[in-house]
């Protein structure tokens, strides 16, 4: 394959964001992207992006967004509606043709001003599940008890995750929830949706964030240290929770070997929302704790805007590649509930 | 062309209806997808990946459907990938479906795009705003009113222009199977005593709400050179957009739709579309965008798209036939509309049109819009390598 890389990236912070609309936050964020590349939005081959409808209450939303790209004069431009790791990977296809050397990708969302958790309700089977309303966090909770069943994790194992998250996220700007916390003591808050603690799910987040993608002597041009994408794949199980084995990803484990992650990973940025979730996407990965730095960021447990926040996996992967922190790096994205879909992205910087 | 070779191996579609209450979401992209694999002469084993399109998810107030359709359409273990680009969607989504052929990573590719328009309601669907953002109108009519008032002022087009356009695709579709209106009865007269919705559109000048579902099967120079079924090569592929708002925009004659067009061609080979292209499929919701996309993509000068339909050039037997399948303004699943203009337009080339081949087509236009006349998706497909 061509060979493609990361060049810059740039991310909004996440908060609930009361007084920007999904245009407002974006823009600053793709000139803050642009800016060191010395490129505008006019220079791109191809630019995609990942947004929801749902989460902005309004049927096309990402076309508004287009505005703080600006697409005068006319641009080329597709837009998925899924997490902007997957238009990253559409980005990534259309650079592989060979006519175009440079990509543009962001991905915005808005959870604040809705219920997250009901409206992600939405994507379930609208004829037998979707009606009786299961919530995000009581399907994660399910997904959680299945994990817990098979013996080989406990809640401690979930508490670790969280103060490692936590923890992590101190040094990251950009996170909502950061900070020192007892793994006892978080095992003494009170259940939530059993056997979920509230710190075992994700913070409601607002939030956007910008790829630039280029190609092969372009992004050594653009980019002191390029974090080139070595394999890049996806796949996608059943959704019915009873047809598929909750405690084991069979999508991510497919997509990781179809990405060639090997071994010899110093960084990996895992999108999982629920604490159990990093657990089961690292071992799908067959990554070890003690020998790759897992969500240095504090991943989708510090902040998880929707739609944004597996993008944000693989600029944060590549950003610290870029930065000297590691020579190789695996991004990971989800979308669906309980880990339905899942895109695997292994990155090496420049030797 | 840019990147490897690439063609279509196989089409299918439902029959388009307002009401499709004998299946479910499922049932109808599995109906669509079921047929295009048996035209393609393949089994599902042989998908490697399934991209769907449809327009925005509250027209069936699923959000990302293609999540719990993902068994429906054969897609476990596999990528998939959902597009969404307003209108254009059903074209753009069997351009993302080429790209991944063309960039040599799979052999097969499924494309879906389908709308269930009857489990919602669209025009109310599109009319919902968020605070603070300025209200349009109610639907895309009255959007596209003021733009078509303006062509006709602009171009000095006779009055029942529209209503030709009208009573053409409306005579194309009793001849496809598989089109939502059939109107044996319509005349010019019929069609200019329907009542007048937002002038000068008519009521018989729009396009029906359908139930529907497109589906092809894309694949590489391999497999279609080991297809035992007449494939359409695909020759180019462009997408444009430009903004909603802005002043220097020209909704009569889209910027982003002439670039599309240039774009296309360039790739396509193509330096006269009015000679050496034989048949297109163009997106036309409303009459009157039948002219006015003629003259955008370079069929016609500009001001002069309405004669070609008052002579009857865009006619079945005309010298360049538009909608030969009765077009949008006979079948309008929104999601699958483009991806509809794209199959037809294959079909012809395939020499497998039905009652409503074209002699002798061998290269095609398929043509896509959506938003506020701003997102343009195009292809162009031959009955040869090239």
């Amino acid at each position: 394959m061509r060979e493609v890389a990361v060049v810059s990236y740039a991310q909004h912070t996440s908060r609930r964001e009361d007084l920007r609309n999904e245009v407002e936050m974006l823009l600053p964020v793709v000139r803050e992207a642009l800016a060191p590349t010395g490129l505008t939005t006019q220079d791109m081959g191809f630019t995609c992006s990942g947004s929801s409808d749902y989460l902005a209450g309004q049927s096309f939303a990402f076309v508004q967004a287009l505005d703080a790209v600006g697409s005068w004069p006319p641009i080329a431009e597709s837009h998925v509606e899924m997490d902007g790791a997957f238009a990253l990977y559409e980005a990534w296809v259309r650079l592989q043709h060979g006519d175009i050397d440079t990509a543009l990708v962001y991905a915005f969302g808005k959870s604040s001003p809705g219920d997250v958790g009901r409206v992600l309700s939405l994507q379930l089977d609208p004829y037998l599940v979707g009606p009786l309303w299961p919530d995000a966090v009581s399907l994660a909770a399910l997904q959680a008890q299945a994990l817990l069943a098979g013996g080989s994790f406990s809640e401690k194992d979930f508490a670790r995750v969280v103060a490692r998250s936590r923890r992590n996220a101190r040094d990251n700007p950009h996170a909502q929830l950061s900070g020192d916390h007892d793994e006892a003591a978080l095992l003494d808050e009170p259940v939530w949706a059993d056997p979920l603690r509230k710190h075992d799910c994700p913070p409601v987040s607002d939030g956007a964030a910008v790829i630039v993608l280029a190609a092969g002597d372009r992004a050594r041009d653009l980019c002191a240290r390029p974090a080139w994408i070595r394999g890049i794949d996806h796949r996608i199980d059943v959704q019915a929770l009873g047809s598929r084995d909750l405690a084991t990803s069979t999508s991510t484990r497919l997509a990781g070997q179809k990405a060639g992650i090997g071994k010899g990973i110093d960084i990996a940025e895992l999108h999982a929302p629920f604490s159990h979730q990093e657990l089961i996407v690292s071992q799908a990965l067959g990554l070890d704790e003690n020998k790759t730095s897992i969500n240095p960021s504090g991943g989708a447990l510090a902040s998880n805007p929707v739609m944004v926040a597996g993008l944000i996996r693989i600029g944060e992967a590549a950003r610290r590649l870029s930065a000297g922190e590691g020579d190789r790096a695996v991004a990971h994205a989800t979308s669906g509930p309980c880990l339905q879909q899942n895109l695997v992205c292994v990155l090496e910087g420049e030797k | 062309m840019s990147g490897n070779r690439a063609a279509v191996l196989g089409t299918g579609q439902t029959r388009h209806v307002a009401k499709r209450d004998d299946v479910s979401i499922a049932g109808l992209v599995r109906e669509a997808a079921d047929r295009a694999l048996e035209d393609a002469g393949c089994e599902w084993k042989d998908i490697d990946a399934v991209v769907i399109g449809k327009a925005p998810d509250m027209f069936e107030g699923v959000m990302m459907p293609e999540l719990y359709l993902a068994d429906a359409l054969g897609a476990l273990g596999k990528p998939l990938i959902r597009v969404h680009t307003a209108g254009s969607v059903g074209g753009s989504t069997a351009i993302v479906a080429t790209h991944l052929v063309q960039a040599g990573i799979h052999d097969r590719v499924l494309t879906v795009a389908f709308e269930k328009q009857s489990e919602s309601n669209a025009m109310w669907a599109l009319s919902i705003r968020i605070p603070f953002s300025q209200p349009l109108v109610a639907g895309a009519g009255g959007y596209f009113a003021p733009i078509v008032r303006g062509y006709i002022r602009k171009s000095g087009a006779p009055l029942d222009t529209g209503a030709k356009v009208v009573l053409k695709d409306r005579l194309n579709a009793l001849k496809n199977p598989y089109a939502h209106l059939q109107q044996p009865d319509i005349t010019l007269e019929t069609i200019l005593a329907s009542p007048l919705l937002w002038d000068p559109i008519r009521y018989a000048e729009t396009c029906p709400s359908s139930d529907g579902a497109a589906a092809m099967v894309i694949g590489s120079e391999r497999a279609a050179d080991a297809s035992s079924r007449p494939v359409a090569w695909i020759h180019g592929t462009a997408v444009r957009s430009e903004p909603t708002m802005g002043a220097g925009r020209d909704r009569v004659n889209p910027h982003a739709g002439r670039d599309c067009a240039k774009a296309l061609y360039a790739e396509a080979g193509i330096t006269d579309p009015f000679r050496q292209i034989d048949c297109a499929e163009i997106y036309v919701p409303f009459s009157w965008f039948e002219p006015m996309w003629l003259e955008n993509l370079g069929f016609a000068e500009e001001g002069a798209g309405w004669k070609m339909v008052q002579d009857g050039v865009t006619e079945l037997t005309g010298a360049m036939p538009v909608n030969m399948s009765g077009g949008v303004l006979s079948s309008n699943p929104i999601g699958a509309s483009g991806m509809l203009r794209f199959l037809e337009v294959a079909n012809q080339v395939r020499g497998l049109a039905g009652e409503h081949q074209v002699d002798g087509a061998r290269t095609g236009l398929g043509h896509a819009y959506g938003g506020g006349s701003q997102f343009f998706a195009m292809w162009i497909v031959g009955a040869e390598k090239r």
